[in-house]
C-alpha cells in the first residue's frame, strides 16, 4: 500500500525531500510549490483543453440555425439591463397606458390588480380612478342576478371577453393569450415583445399568408392571428412623450416585463446587499482561516535520535 | 490601543449581560447603516428611474397624500 501511494504521489508525502533531520513540515499539503514543471504543464494543458471544449460547445450552440424560419430577436438596450438597474418607472406608467388603450381590447391580464399599480406607476388615488373607470361583473345580488359595478383597488384587470371561446371567435379562431406573465412565457422576453410588435412587414416572395393572418417574421411559423396593433399616434401619452410605434412597443414591453417580474427591483436592490455582506463575510472567514492555520502551516517536526 | 482594548473588555465584554446588549445594539446599528448605504447605492445608480423619483410629476393627488 505504501508502495502504491509512494508511486502515485511521487513519494512526496512519505519521504522527506530535505536532507537532514528537519522535515519541510506540513506546508506543502496545500501548495503547488512542490509540483514539478512538467506536471504543472500537463495540468495546465488539461485545463486549457477542458475550457476550450466547453467554449466550443457553447459557441456551436450559439450559432445561427438555418433550420427554422423564425427570426430571433436582438437584445435591445433596456433601461433595466444591468446587474443593479431598476425598471424605468415612467416607462412602466406609459406602458400601462398603451396596454389600457390598445392591448386591453383583446388581451386580458387577469393576475394583475389595480392595487399592484400603487407605488409602481400610479399613486393610490390615481389607481382608484383607474379602477373606477372599468366595470367589473359581480354578484349574485339578492334576486340572484349578476350585475356590474365600478372597479375597486382589489379588482383584477377585467377580461375583454366573457370566456376563451368568445375571444377565439372574435379573433378568427386565435386566442389572444393572457399577458400577465407573457415576458416570462416567451423566449427573448421583453425583447421578443418589442420585436413582435414592431416587426410586421410584407411577406417575402413565395410566402403566402392565409386570410385573417398577418405576416410577422418573429412569430413562430411567420403567420400570426394578431394584426399590427401599434401605429404612430394611435394614442396619446399622459406625459406628452411622442407616441411613436417603437416608443409604445418599448413602453408596453417594459410594462409587461414588470407584470411578469414585479419583484425585479427588489431583487436587484437585494443583490447589492448580498454582494456587500458576503464579501465582508468572505474577508472575515479568510482571515480566520489564515489565522487558525498559521500554527499548522509554520510548525516544524524534528526527530532527535536517542543518544 | 492596548489600553482601549482593555477598557472595552472590562466595561463591555467581560459581563454576559453587557456583552449581549452590545451585540444587539451593534447589530441594530450595523443593519441600519448597512441598509442606508446599500439603498443609497441603488437609488443613486437608478437616479430618475424609480417611482419615488418621478412621483411628484404625477399629480394633484400628491398634495392630499402628504
Ligand atoms: C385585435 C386584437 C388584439 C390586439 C389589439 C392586440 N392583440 Fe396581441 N394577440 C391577439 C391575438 C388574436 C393573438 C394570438 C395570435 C396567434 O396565436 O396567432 C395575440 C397574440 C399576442 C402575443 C403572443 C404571441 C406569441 O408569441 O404567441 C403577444 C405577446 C401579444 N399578442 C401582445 C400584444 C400587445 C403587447 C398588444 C398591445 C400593443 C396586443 N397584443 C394587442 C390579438 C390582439
Amino acid at each position: 500500500m505504501a508502495g502504491v501511494a509512494c508511486r502515485v504521489a511521487r513519494a512526496g508525502i512519505l519521504k522527506t525531500t530535505v536532507p537532514g533531520i528537519i522535515t519541510p513540515g506540513t506546508a506543502k499539503f496545500s501548495t503547488l510549490r512542490e509540483m514539478t514543471t512538467a506536471r504543472k504543464a500537463v495540468a495546465a494543458a488539461l485545463g486549457v483543453i477542458g475550457a476550450g471544449g466547453a467554449s466550443l460547445v457553447y459557441a456551436l450552440n450559439q450559432s445561427v440555425k438555418a433550420s427554422d424560419l423564425t427570426l430571433h430577436t436582438a437584445n435591445f438596450p433596456w433601461p433595466h439591463d444591468g446587474l443593479f438597474s431598476s425598471f424605468d418607472h415612467a416607462s412602466i406608467r406609459r406602458g400601462y397606458e398603451v396596454y389600457k388603450n390598445v392591448c386591453a381590447a383583446c388581451h386580458s391580464m387577469k393576475y394583475i390588480a389595480f392595487r399592484n399599480l400603487i407605488g409602481v406607476s400610479h399613486t393610490e388615488d390615481e389607481a382608484k380612478e383607474e379602477a373606477k373607470s372599468v366595470q367589473i361583473p359581480d354578484g349574485p345580488d339578492e334576486e340572484g342576478n349578476m350585475f356590474e359595478r365600478p372597479g375597486k383597488l382589489s379588482d383584477y384587470f377585467p377580461n375583454p371577453y366573457a370566456n376563451d371561446e368568445a375571444a377565439r371567435s372574435a379573433n378568427n379562431g386565435a386566442l389572444p393569450p393572457d399577458l400577465s406573465y407573457i415576458t416570462a412565457a416567451r423566449h427573448g422576453g421583453e425583447n421578443y415583445i418589442f420585436s413582435l410588435l414592431t416587426g410586421y412587414c410584407d411577406p417575402p416572395a413565395g410566402v403566402s399568408v392565409r386570410e385573417g393572418l398577418y405576416y410577422n417574421p418573429y412569430f413562430v411559423g411567420g403567420a400570426i392571428g394578431m394584426a399590427q396593433a401599434l401605429y404612430n399616434e394611435v394614442m396619446e401619452y399622459g406625459d406628452g412623450t411622442p407616441a411613436t410605434a417603437s416608443q409604445m412597443a418599448k413602453d408596453v414591453a417594459t410594462f409587461l416585463k414588470w407584470a411578469s417580474e414585479p419583484e425585479h427591483d427588489d431583487r436587484k436592490r437585494m443583490s447589492i446587499k448580498v454582494l456587500m455582506i458576503f464579501s465582508l463575510l468572505f474577508g472575515i472567514s479568510y482571515y480566520i482561516k489564515r489565522h487558525k492555520w498559521s500554527v499548522l502551516k509554520s510548525r516544524k517536526f524534528a526527530y532527535k535520535p536517542p543518544q | 490601543m492596548a489600553g482601549l482594548v482593555n477598557k472595552v473588555y472590562q466595561s463591555i465584554f467581560r459581563r454576559t449581560s453587557s456583552f449581549v446588549l452590545a451585540a444587539v445594539a451593534g447589530a441594530f446599528m450595523f443593519e441600519r447603516g448597512f441598509d442606508m448605504v446599500s439603498d443609497g447605492i441603488f437609488d443613486n445608480v437608478n437616479q430618475g428611474k424609480l417611482w419615488k423619483h418621478i412621483k411628484q410629476r404625477y399629480g394633484q393627488s400628491l398634495e392630499e397624500e402628504e
